[in-house]
């Protein structure tokens, strides 16, 4: 395949950036977009231009670090898969392929595709624990019985890999699922019920400082999520944070 | 005058002092300390020689010290001369490496240690620092817990959050002693699978109390709010895994590293938010910084900028993983590497055992040219899947041409070749085993895709007896097949949904319609940096855990095993441990960071970067970690001969030298640079790989991941040679890769009985 791109060059975070027109050829069906980026930024060293900066690790749709929002979907058009999942078979020969950094305030780039997301962190800082001890003087693991139901709720919503697409999707760069996904985790599970009402306001307080807008239930985080996370995760944390605000 | 008489001993002491040691050695020769020795011996003091009682003792020091003298000038003359220093004979007796195995019997072992270690009060782990490196399972678990004992962390990760540590991929399970099941499990049980899963070539001791804290581990991280997987009784649900006959496995579908690691993470928040942790993201160790002998501080880049960065500390710990990307395609994360390890190897930290590697059975395979790396699928797929391939190889031709599909082909043409071979274990049979069972069917002509490196993992079975079970259980026809395939479909779903789902996105087949192609690919490295019972490495006050160490899984690990380890040393061994040897820094004061120690090791580090970024040479990084990967994979890959090793210490020799010459990275030192960032860690793999063979080369036995084509029984299966192999190559480096000098540690097992490994 032959192929276009459209790519986001900018420097650091001071400079402005700016989309810089490639063209690539002899792209095979079987690679993934991220060994397309490789090949591509193999001939740029070889040219002797800069490589394009992107951020990437595991390779295999787990790790979170893969980040880019292609022809303006984050992780392109493929279903629940992350970049690096994305497969070049999804595209047609003469395509061409527009490549931005996830966006959003409180994700400021650091170079080329790559983002700061430490915002996400330091939510998780805010509340994002179980306050126990990692002594090993715990109880028995059975010692208290957690209906499957929510055992298997709390692991749908702590799939969450925390790349962004949710908060590069959304019209408000809104962090909402990405926070509810953590909330609703423990707060289905009892061992995270002891301090659920710190720890949504806490986590929601966090979320508001890092300048993320907010949630005006669209619903593309959903569908742009490459873990699946279900909308109804910021139900109950909505419901978790206004049960939380009256109870002072 | 001969130059095989006398041995000189350099030996750092634990108080920062040096000492030398001659002693007398008829008929060995040395070369240790070869360019130091004329220097230090004509400035020696006679008393720190040996240490002489009597008049008669003086007298043979002052008479060995005079032929010191000689042989020490005739080495420097030699140096001089740029004599070939092969000459010197391999040094052969087994070294004095001190394991600190504590005494007594061994299941009392770690808590008589517990309670007799010395401890450091809550006041003065205030005024204590610690360094870790690395936040997977083992680094996120031990920053956490040591903050939360009192001292202050400093945590580094090069990825953008502690969070995306490779650990996150694991998939599986953790395995752990509990006996929920009631299935005869045990903690000796666990202990003796995993020393006869590594070959009986694991440190006894440690494997013992890594099976004693293995069932804490399920206890915390359930407190913690990790949901692993239960039952409809909403308790909690395992399954079985590779090379033993119960189920102790604890998952979370096929997502339980990232579950334990958001776990270990979550931990570390609620220190970070207490301040007790300093957490460094998208910040790479370059080197370690020592003090008087002991492990002080590191030198960091700070991968956004570009600043090099001075950390002391008290203590430093490594937990930066394994070093499969030696090998350049492997299922590690892209930015895995081995510098964390190879720098405190290159400042004295013996490397142990590093051509033990984990090729493991169940990977995608390879696609073609542009792979940068490969896919696992769980091994937990082996409890259903059965793994085949063709019978006939007119059969195996027309799958290949596409003229049949492999679900045409009927069951009595089938070869379920690990059934068929080892029928006590079948499909379940260890990692090692089952990856040389088919590479020798592949390498027969069975392999079943393009490249002829792929057999079947076949769901078919588990589907239609799932499917009748739930149509039993409904009330349903279960001779209906179309129901009983749906609801076995729906079985199967639950069970390994996302791995089936990742398979289809990469391979774009349905794996719930036709049998999965696999085929073993590089996994985990069971080899390390050499540690004690401590988990303190051979440089005082540095230690190492997770996968960075050797010391648990011998030569080839049990699935679900690494979860275990890395959660056991983070949350429950080093932060016993590390306390013994701080105990002896509570009036130290904080480490400056001011002095010619740190200055040195920054200006080296500053060079290092220098020289890449103006070598603009001809050819990018990838280019050199692409060639070292096929040397590796052909030479040191899934079996492996004295030519072949002999070749590849050559060829990477090399390789590095036409790297230092021609390699090229772009852009500058003063930035985001991945491709700089990159070069660092292949140079450091281009010298580990040299290691690697030389290691595979002294090793002649075949035992666990290691296979020496050399070393097999009649029947093809790896034959081990205890009577002179039972014990781990613990390399001390030496200039160069190929002139690392051995030590041996004597492996002892007082509570298993050594017996040759069958899973038939």
């Amino acid at each position: 395949m032959d192929l276009t791109l459209k790519i986001w060059r900018q420097a650091n975070v001071d400079e402005d950036g700016k989309i810089v027109n490639y063209s690539i050829s002899d792209v095979s069906p079987d690679m993934s977009f991220l060994e397309m980026m490789d090949m591509h930024n193999e001939q740029l060293i070889n040219k002797g231009e800069d490589p394009v900066a992107f951020d990437h690790d595991c390779r295999e749709g787990i790790c979170g670090m893969c980040s880019m929002f292609i022809n303006g979907e984050a992780h392109g058009p493929d279903r629940l898969v992350t970049t690096c999942q994305l497969h070049m078979r999804k595209f047609k020969d003469g395509d061409t392929i527009v490549i931005e950094p996830f966006r959003a305030n409180a994700f400021p780039v650091i170079k080329d595709l790559a983002v700061d997301r430490s915002a996400f962190d330091r939510i998780q800082q805010a509340g994002g624990f179980i306050s126990v001890n990692t002594s090993g003087n715990t109880q028995d693991a059975n010692a208290i019985p957690i209906e499957k139901h929510d055992a298997d709720k709390a692991f749908d919503a702590a799939t969450c890999i925390g790349c962004g697409a949710c908060v590069a999707s959304c019209k408000n760069a809104s962090a909402m699922l990405f926070v509810s996904a953590k909330v609703s985790q423990y707060s289905l599970l009892p061992q995270g019920k002891v301090e659920a009402t710190d720890r949504v306001l806490n986590m929601v307080k966090q979320m508001d400082e890092e300048g993320f807008g907010n949630c005006t239930n669209t619903g593309a985080c959903e569908v742009e999520c490459p873990k699946g996370i279900s909308l109804e995760n910021v139900a109950r944390m909505n419901s978790e944070y206004l049960y939380a605000s009256l109870k002072g | 005058m001969k130059l095989n008489k006398v041995k000189i001993r350099y030996r750092k002491n634990s108080n920062g002092t040096t000492s030398i040691r001659l002693n007398y050695f008829g008929g060995y020769s040395y070369e240790n300390g070869i360019k130091k020795a004329l220097r230090l011996i004509r400035t020696l003091p006679d008393h720190l020689i040996t240490n002489p009682n009597t008049e008669k003792d003086k007298l043979k020091n002052i008479h060995l010290k005079e032929q010191a003298l000689i042989i020490a000038s005739d080495w420097e003359k030699n140096l001089l001369l740029k004599k070939n220093e092969s000459s010197f004979k391999k040094n052969n007796f087994f070294s004095n490496l001190n394991s600190k195995i504590p005494d007594g019997p061994l299941a009392d072992k770690w808590t008589n240690h517990k309670s007799k270690i010395n401890l450091v009060s809550p006041a003065n782990k205030r005024s204590i620092d610690i360094i870790v490196v690395g936040t997977g399972l083992a680094g996120a678990s031990a920053s956490a817990t040591l903050a939360e004992l009192g001292y202050n962390v400093k945590t580094f990760c090069f990825q953008d959050s502690p969070r995306r540590a490779h650990s996150i991929a694991a998939q599986g399970g953790i395995n752990a002693a509990k006996n929920y099941q009631g299935d005869g499990d045990s903690t000796y049980r666990l202990f003796y699978d995993t020393i006869k899963g590594g070959d009986y070539r694991s440190r006894e001791a440690n494997v013992y109390r890594l099976a004693e804290v293995s069932t804490n581990i399920i206890d915390q991280c359930v407190a913690q709010g990790v949901p692993f997987a239960r039952d409809y009784g909403g308790l909690l649900d395992n399954r079985s895994f590779g090379g033993v006959l119960v189920s102790r496995t604890f998952y979370a579908k096929g997502q339980t590293g990232q579950q334990l690691l958001l776990g270990a993470y979550s931990a570390m928040n609620r220190q970070i938010a207490r301040g007790k942790i300093k957490m460094y993201n998208r910040h790479e160790m370059m080197d370690l910084v020592l003090v008087n002998g002991k492990a002080r501080g590191i030198i960091a880049r700070n991968l956004v900028n570009g600043e090099i960065e001075r950390h002391s500390a008290h203590a430093v710990v490594i937990a930066s993983g394994g070093y499969g990307n030696v090998f350049f395609l492997s299922t590690n994360a892209m930015g895995s590497n081995v510098s964390a390890s190879w720098k405190i190897h290159k400042r004295g930290a013996h490397f142990c055992n590093p051509c033990y590697t984990q090729i493991h059975p169940t990977c995608i395979p390879v696609s073609g040219e542009h792979q940068s790396k490969l896919t696992l699928m769980s091994e937990s797929l082996r409890n259903d899947g059965r793994i085949w391939v063709p019978k006939k190889l007119e059969d195996v031709k027309a799958i290949k041409s596409g003229e049949l599909k492999p679900t045409d082909l009927n069951e009595n043409d089938r070869d379920y070749y690990l059934e068929r071979r080892y029928p006590a274990f079948g499909n379940l049979v260890p990692r090692d085993v089952a990856s040389r069972a088919a590479k020798e069917r592949c390498d027969a002509g069975f392999g079943v895709n393009k490249t002829g490196e792929a057999v079947y993992l076949d769901f078919a079975a588990a589907i239609t007896r799932y499917g009748k079970e739930q149509a039993l259980v409904k009330g349903q026809d279960e001779n209906d097949p179309i129901l009983v395939k749906k609801l076995g479909q729906e079985v199967v779903r639950a069970k390994y949904g996302n791995l089936f789902q990742m398979y289809e996105k990469i391979v774009d087949q349905n794996p719930y319609e036709t049998p999965m192609m696999i085929y073993p690919a590089v996994h985990y490295t069971m080899g390390g940096v050499w540690v004690d019972y401590n988990l303190m490495t051979s440089i005082p006050g540095c230690y190492a855990i997770g996968e960075a160490n050797f010391s648990d899984h011998g030569a080839n690990r049990l699935g679900a095993s690494a979860l275990m380890q890395g959660l056991a040393d983070g949350y429950f061994v080093l932060p016993y441990t590390i306390g013994d040897y701080l105990s002896d820094d509570i009036r130290t004061g904080p480490i400056s960071t001011d002095t010619p120690e740190f200055e040195s090791a920054e200006k080296e580090v500053k060079n290092r970067i220098d020289s890449l970024i103006n070598n603009k040479g001809k050819n990018s990084v990838d280019f050199y970690h692409k060639k070292l990967g096929k040397i590796m994979w052909d030479k040191c890959g899934m079996s492996r001969n004295t030519k072949g090793l002999k070749e590849a210490m050559i060829e990477i020799k090399k390789l590095r030298e036409d790297f230092y010459k021609n390699v090229s990275v772009p852009g500058s030192s003063s930035e985001f640079n991945e491709q700089l960032a990159k070069a660092g860690r292949v140079a450091d793999f281009l010298e580990l790989g040299e290691l690697f063979a030389k290691d595979a080369l002294e090793r002649t036995e075949s035992c666990g991941g290691h296979f020496r084509e050399e070393s097999q029984t009649p029947e093809g299966e790896a034959l081990r040679d205890d009577k002179n192999f039972s014990f781990s190559s613990a390399w001390e480096y030496n200039g160069e890769p190929s002139k690392a000098k051995l030590h041996k540690e004597q492996l002892k097992f007082e509570a298993i009985e050594v017996k040759t490994r069958s899973y038939k």
